[in-house]
C-alpha cells in the first residue's frame, strides 16, 4: 500500500480514541500470548528451525587489526572430513550494518578493518566439522598501508564533527561560567557495552529458485530486506525475512550482520539450505558496539540554582567511513535550562569492530554523566538533588524555542522520592554505616526522545467474530504480540482471546520493527488505524460514523441499534491496511518520555564493593498500552543501568585493538545478586502528539540515567566521586576513608 | 572441535591405565569441554572416570576423605564439611553457579586452569597453552591476573575458590599412578609457572587425583572472602580464606590463604607468625599484609589488587576474630 499525505501525522490526534473504547483491555497487565511458547521451549527461534539437506557454517575471523588477505589455503582444509566449502566472497559484508541504513554495509571481506572481522565462512555437513575446518584454516594477510589507531585518545587519531550531528550554540557558555555562583566543570568517561542479546546471531538461508527465504534474528525486517538484497544485488522483492521470534536484540539486530549475507551465498553456491550460528565471541567481537565517550560537562548555575549556563561535550569513536556517532548530547538539548550553551559530538576514527546503536544510543551514557555532574552541582550549590532538578526545567526547549509535547519529571521525581524514602538522606557522604557498609542514596532524570518510523499493519475482522493482526513487526521480547493484540482488541470492542497477531514476516505488511523504542507507538498506531478504517465500515453498516460505535465483548452498538459482529458482518470478513509515518508534530513539539531513578547502594568500606540495596524508577510515557510489559522494559533498563553504573565494560587491547572480555564470563553483566528488588511507577499520561495511541516510547527509558543515580548515591554512601564509569572497586579503594573509623 | 572417542572406566585403575596410554581423563567437564571447543586441548581419546569408584565420602581416621568424583554440589552440602570444616563449604558456595557446582568435581576443579584471556583466545601469544609463544598478557589488559608468584613467561592466577579453602585447612591431595601412590599436600599440589607454564600442578604424566583429604578440624572460626566485580558468577579479584582461633583476645592459631592474588593458591607461613600471640588490631592486619605483599608486583591494570588484598584481609580478619572474641 502506498503512502499518503494522510498518513503522515501533522496534527496531534485530539480525540483520544482509545479513551473511548469500553473493551476495557487497553493498558491492563495481561500476560505475553506468547509466554507459554517461550518458556516450554516451543516458541521456535532463528536457528532452531530444521530443513531437509541443510548445512552447517562458521565465520572465520582475522586474527590481524588491518590489512588485505593475500592468500587462503582452501585446499588444506576442503579436505577435511564433511567440509563443502570455504567462501570469501565479495559480497559478504565486513561491518554489521548500522539501523535504518536499508542498504550493504561495506563489503569484500578481503580487506581487514578491525580484529576479528570476518573473512571467510567454512560449509561443512555437521557444526562440529566446520568449526574444525575454520579453526584449521590458514589465512595470509599482507599489512596495511595506513594504519588506523586503536585508541580514540591517541594523537594518531583523526577527530571529526559527525555529518549528522550539529552542534548546539547559544549565547556565551564562557562567560556564563565566569558569571556563574555555582560552576562545574568535569570529564566523565564511559566503557563500551556490547549488547549481549541472549540469543546469538543466527541465519538460516535457503533459496527458492531465485527467491532467497533467510529464517533470523533481526529487529527491523522491512530494513533488513532491502540490506540483504542490496548485499547480494537482488530486488528486494526476491527477499522473505521469517523471525517471529528474536531473543533480543538491544540494536545488535537492527541492521544485517555478517552471518545473514555469509549464509545466503553459501545457500546460493551450494545449492543446500546453510545455517550460520555465530559463537557468543564471535557476537561480542564482530557485531556491533557503544561506542565509549569522553565527555566534558559543563553547568554553570545563578545564586538560586538556577541554571544559566550548560556545555557538553563529547568524544566518541567509531570505524573511518561510519555515519553513525553515539549521539551523546541528545537529551541534553531538551531536558534542563540554561540559554548559554555548546553542547557537541565528536568522533575519533580508530580500529575497532563497527560502533553503532547499543540500546538508548546517546541518552544511555549521555544521561548518566549529566545526571553525575548535575549531582556534583547541587552538593556545590547546597540544594537537594531533587529540588536542583526541579528548578532548572524550562518552559520551552532552550535556544530553538519548541513547545514540550508531555513532560512529568516533576511527578516522577515526586513521586519516586516518596517511594524511596528520599527524606531519609542525609545531605552529606560518610554518614550512614551498617556494619562494614557505606550506605547512601542517589537521584538522576530520566528522558528519551520519542521516535516515530513508518509502519503499516493489516487488521482483519474475521466473519466468525475473531480479529487478526498482521505486521512483520518483530517481538525482541518486549511484549509486541500482547500490545498490538490489546490495540486490535479494545478498538474492535473483542476480548484479547478473540485477536491473533501474526508477526515477523517479510510476506506481511511493513512495521516499523523494533528500536528506538519506537515499535510500539509506530506499529501499534497503524493498527490502530486500520481498526478505525474497520469501525467506519461496521458504522456505516449500523448507520453511523465510527467514532460514534460502541463495541464490547463483540456487540456492536449505537444509541438503540445494536446488532453483533458477526451478523454484522455478515459471514464477509473484513480487512484493512492502516499505516503512520511521522509528521509535523514531531517538528512542532519536543517529544521524549521521561523519569526519575532513586537509588540506595551500599558501599563496602574496606573493599569498596557495591551493591545496589534498593531502586525505583518512576516513569511518564504517554498511554500505558500494557502495564506489565512496559513494567518489564522499565526493569530490564534498570538492570543495564546497574551494569552500566557497575560493572559492564569492553576491555579492549591498545595493542591489536582486540576485545579481551568477549564472553559472558568477563564482559560482566549484572547476574540476580546484583539486582536487589526493583520497584517501577509507571505514571498514567496522554500525549496526542506522540501517537494516534496517545503513548510514547518506553523500550529504552528505563537505562536513560539509571547508572548515574548509583554513582551519586556511592558518593552519598562514602564520599567517593568517580567520574569513570564503571564503578570498579579498583576506583573507589584509593579514596575510602580510613574503614576502621566510624563515622563522625 | 576435533572427533575424539570417549571411553569409560570402571574403576581407578582402569583410568590410570588408560592414562598411561595417551587418554584425558574428563570428569565434570566444565572446564575441559571448554577447552575442546576452542581447540586449547585437543584430545584423541577421553576416559570418562563418573563410573568409578571415586565419588566417595567417608571419615578416615581424624579426618575427612572427599573422592575425587566428589561433585562441588555434594561437598558444600555435606554436613560433615558444613559442622567440621565450613571454610571449604562457603568457598566452594562462593564459586560459579549451582548448575556447575553440580557437575563440577573435586579432582577437576583442584585442575581447573586459568581464566586468563589471552590464554582463551588462540589468536594471542600464551606460554602457558602454547609454550615459548610469550605472554601477550604482560603488556596486555592485566587486570585480573596475579601480583605474586609471577614469572616472565607467565601471570596467570589459578581461579578457583574451592583449592584456596583447602590450603588453608592442610588438605592432602591423595593420587595414584605409574609410581604407586602419593599423598601431596595442596601447598605443594599447584606449580608456580616459572619458566614452564604450561604444567599447572605437580601432577606426572599418567597420575590420576584420587580423594583430597582433609586433616582433623581446627574449630576455628572460619570465612571466605571472595572479592569480585559483580556479586555472584564471577571470578575472585582477591579472596580470603581465614580459620582462626582466638584465646583470652589474642589469636591462638591461624591459616590464611589467598586466591586470584597469585599464580597458584598463596599461603605464606609469615604472615601467620605476625598475627599468632596479638591482640587483633588495625595495625596488626596492616603489618600482616605487608609481610604478605612485601614481594608484589602489579603491572598496571592490577596494581589494585595489592591495596584490595590488604583491606580484604584486615576485613576478613577483623571479622573473624570479633566473631571469635564472642
Amino acid at each position: 500500500m502506498r503512502m499518503t499525505l494522510a498518513d503522515m501525522y501533522n496534527t496531534p490526534d485530539e480525540r483520544n480514541l482509545l479513551d473511548t473504547m469500553k473493551q476495557g483491555i487497553i493498558g491492563k497487565p495481561l500476560d505475553r500470548p506468547e509466554g507459554p511458547l517461550k518458556v516450554t521451549g516451543t516458541a521456535t527461534y532463528s536457528a532452531e528451525y530444521k530443513l531437509d539437506g541443510c548445512v552447517e557454517g562458521v565465520l572465520v575471523l582475522a586474527d590481524i587489526p588491518q590489512g588485505t588477505v593475500s592468500t587462503i589455503h582452501r585446499d588444506d582444509v576442503v579436505a577435511m572430513p564433511g567440509v563443502l566449502a570455504v567462501l570469501a566472497d565479495e559480497a559478504m559484508v565486513r561491518r554489521s550494518t548500522q539501523g535504518t541504513s536499508g542498504k550493504a554495509p561495506a563489503q569484500d571481506v578481503q580487506t581487514v578493518d578491525y580484529f576479528a572481522q570476518p573473512v571467510a565462512l567454512v560449509v561443512a555437513e555437521t557444526f562440529e566439522q566446520a568449526r574444525e575446518a575454520a579453526l584449521a584454516l590458514k589465512i595470509e594477510y599482507e599489512g596495511a598501508g595506513n594504519p588506523v589507531p586503536f585508541d580514540p585518545e591517541s594523537a594518531d587519531a583523526e577527530v571529526e564533527t559527525p555529518s549528522d550531528s550539529k552542534p548546539v550554540k547559544g549565547g556565551d557558555l564562557e562567560q556564563a561560567m565566569r558569571d556563574a555562583a555555582f560552576a562545574i566543570d568535569v570529564d566523565y568517561d564511559t566503557p563500551g557495552h556490547a549488547s549481549a542479546a541472549m540469543e546469538p546471531h543466527a541465519t538460516i538461508a535457503e533459496w527458492q529458485d531465485d527467491r532467497l527465504i533467510l529464517r533470523g534474528s533481526y529487529q527491523m525486517l522491512a530494513f533488513n530486506v532491502k540490506e540483504i538484497a542490496d548485499c547480494l544485488s537482488i530486488s528486494p522483492k526476491k527477499v522473505r525475512i521469517i523471525a517471529p521470534y528474536v531473543g533480543g536484540g538491544f540494536g545488535s539486530k537492527l541492521g544485517i550482520t555478517h552471518e545473514a549475507v555469509a549464509a545466503a551465498i553459501a545457500a546460493k553456491e551450494l545449492g543446500r539450505p546453510v545455517r550460520v550460528v555465530m559463537t557468543r565471541q564471535q557476537v561480542f567481537q564482530t557485531v556491533m558496539r557503544r561506542s565509549e565517550t569522553r565527555q566534558r560537562v559543563r553547568l554553570a548555575a545563578d545564586a538560586a540554582g538556577k541554571l544559566i549556563g550548560l556545555g557538553h561535550e563529547a568524544l566518541v569513536s567509531n570505524l573511518p567511513d561510519e555515519d553513525f556517532a553515539e549521539p551523546v548530547t541528545q537529551a541534553t538539548e531538551f531536558l534542563y535550562g540554561g540559554e548559554n550553551r555548546l553542547l557537541k559530538v565528536e568522533v575519533a576514527r580508530i580500529c575497532r569492530m563497527t560502533a553503532g546503536s547499543v540500546r538508548a544510543p546517546g541518552e544511555a551514557v549521555g544521561m548518566q554523566v549529566l545526571e553525575a555532574a548535575m549531582d556534583e552541582l547541587a552538593e556545590k550549590a547546597g540544594l537537594d538533588p531533587v529540588e536542583l532538578r526541579k528548578r532548572n526545567l524550562p518552559a520551552k526547549v532552550p535556544v530553538e524555542g519548541t513547545p514540550y509535547s508531555s513532560r512529568m519529571l516533576v511527578e516522577a521525581l515526586e513521586q519516586g522520592a516518596a517511594q524511596l524514602g528520599w527524606d531519609r538522606r542525609k545531605p552529606s557522604p560518610c554518614q550512614t554505616r551498617e556494619g562494614d557498609w557505606w550506605i547512601g542514596m542517589g537521584v538522576a532524570s530520566a528522558a528519551r526522545v520519542n521516535v516515530m518510523i513508518p509502519a503499516e499493519a493489516r487488521v482483519t475482522l474475521n466473519a466468525d467474530g475473531t480479529a487478526l493482526v498482521e505486521t512483520d513487526q518483530t517481538d525482541i521480547g518486549t511484549g509486541t504480540y500482547a500490545i498490538l493484540g490489546q490495540i486490535a482488541g479494545e478498538m474492535l470492542g473483542l476480548p484479547i482471546s478473540k485477536v491473533r497477531v501474526v508477526l515477523g514476516d517479510t510476506s506481511l505488511p511493513a512495521g516499523a520493527g523494533s528500536g528506538g523504542s519506537f515499535g510500539a507507538i509506530s506499529t501499534g498506531s497503524a493498527v490502530m488505524r486500520a481498526c478505525e478504517a474497520i469501525r467506519k465500515k461496521l458504522g456505516k453498516k449500523l448507520g453511523c460514523e465510527g467514532d460514534a460505535l460502541e463495541i464490547t465483548d463483540g456487540m456492536a452498538s449505537h444509541g438503540e441499534k445494536q446488532c453483533s459482529l458477526i451478523d454484522l458482518l455478515d459471514g464477509e470478513d473484513m480487512a484493512e491496511i492502516g499505516s503512520i509515518k511521522p509528521g509535523k508534530t514531531f517538528k512542532d513539539f519536543s517529544q521524549a518520555s521521561y523519569g526519575a531513578f532513586f537509588a540506595e547502594v551500599g558501599v563496602h568500606a574496606f573493599t569498596g564493593e557495591v551493591r545496589v540495596r534498593r531502586m525505583t524508577g518512576a516513569f511518564g510515557f504517554g498511554r500505558v498500552l500494557n502495564a506489565k510489559t512496559a513494567r518489564s522494559q522499565c526493569l530490564g533498563g534498570m538492570v543495564w543501568g546497574i551494569g552500566s553504573a557497575l560493572t559492564e565494560e569492553l576491555a579492549f587491547d591498545m595493542r591489536d585493538g582486540h576485545l579481551v572480555n568477549h564472553d559472558l564470563a568477563e564482559y560482566h553483566v549484572p547476574v540476580h545478586a546484583d539486582v536487589p528488588a526493583l520497584d517501577v511507577i509507571l505514571l498514567e499520561e496522554r500525549d496526542a502528539a506522540a501517537s494516534p495511541l496517545q503513548a510514547k516510547g518506553v523500550g529504552e527509558l528505563g537505562i536513560c540515567g539509571a547508572a548515574g543515580a548509583i554513582a551519586n548515591a556511592v558518593y552519598n554512601a562514602c564520599g567517593v566521586r568517580v567520574r569513570s564509569f564503571p564503578l570498579t572497586l579498583d576506583k573507589i579503594i584509593p579514596h575510602l576513608p580510613d574503614p576502621f573509623v566510624s563515622p563522625a | 572441535m576435533k572427533a575424539f572417542a570417549l571411553d569409560h572406566a570402571t574403576s581407578a585403575q582402569g583410568a590410570i591405565h588408560a592414562l598411561q596410554h595417551g587418554g584425558t581423563v574428563i570428569a565434570g567437564g566444565t572446564n575441559l569441554v571448554d577447552l575442546m571447543k576452542l581447540q586449547i586441548a585437543a584430545p584423541d581419546r577421553v576416559i570418562s572416570i563418573r563410573r568409578t569408584e571415586l565419588g566417595e565420602m567417608a571419615l578416615d581416621g581424624e579426618g575427612l576423605r572427599i573422592g575425587a568424583l566428589v561433585t562441588n554440589a555434594d561437598c558444600a552440602a555435606d554436613m560433615r564439611v558444613r559442622e567440621h570444616w565450613p571454610l571449604l563449604a562457603k568457598a566452594i558456595l562462593a564459586g560459579a553457579s549451582p548448575q556447575l557446582r553440580n557437575r563440577a568435581t573435586t579432582g577437576g576443579n583442584l585442575c581447573q586452569r586459568t581464566r586468563c584471556g589471552y590464554f582463551y583466545d588462540t589468536t594471542q601469544a600464551c606460554n602457558k597453552r602454547d609454550p615459548g609463544a610469550g605472554c601477550a598478557a604482560r603488556s596486555g589488559f592485566n587486570r585480573i591476573h596475579a601480583v605474586l608468584g609471577t614469572s616472565d613467561s607467565c601471570i596467570a592466577t589459578y581461579p578457583g575458590d574451592m583449592a584456596v579453602a583447602m590450603l588453608a585447612l592442610d588438605a592432602v591431595v591423595l593420587t595414584e599412578g605409574p609410581s604407586g601412590p602419593r599423598e601431596i599436600p595442596i601447598a605443594a599440589f599447584h606449580r608456580m609457572p616459572g619458566d614452564d607454564p604450561s604444567r599447572d600442578n605437580v601432577l606426572e604424566a599418567g597420575e590420576l587425583i584420587t580423594a583430597v583429604r582433609l586433616p582433623a578440624p581446627t574449630g576455628g572460626i572460619q570465612l571466605y572472602r571472595k572479592v569480585r566485580d559483580r556479586a555472584s558468577y564471577a571470578f575472585a579479584l582477591v579472596s580470603v580464606a581465614v580459620d582462626v582461633t582466638m584465646d583470652q583476645g589474642r589469636i591462638a592459631r591461624c591459616a590464611l590463604a589467598f586466591g586470584s592474588l597469585g599464580t597458584v593458591p598463596w599461603r605464606d607461613p609469615a604472615v601467620e607468625q605476625v598475627l599468632i600471640g596479638e591482640e587483633p588490631s588495625a595495625a596488626l592486619f596492616a603489618k600482616a599484609a605487608n609481610v604478605l605483599l612485601k614481594d608484589a608486583k602489579g603491572l598496571g591494570a592490577n596494581d589494585f589488587k595489592i591495596p584490595l588484598a590488604a583491606r580484604a584481609l584486615a576485613a576478613t580478619l577483623n571479622e573473624a576474630t570479633q566473631a571469635g572474641k564472642a
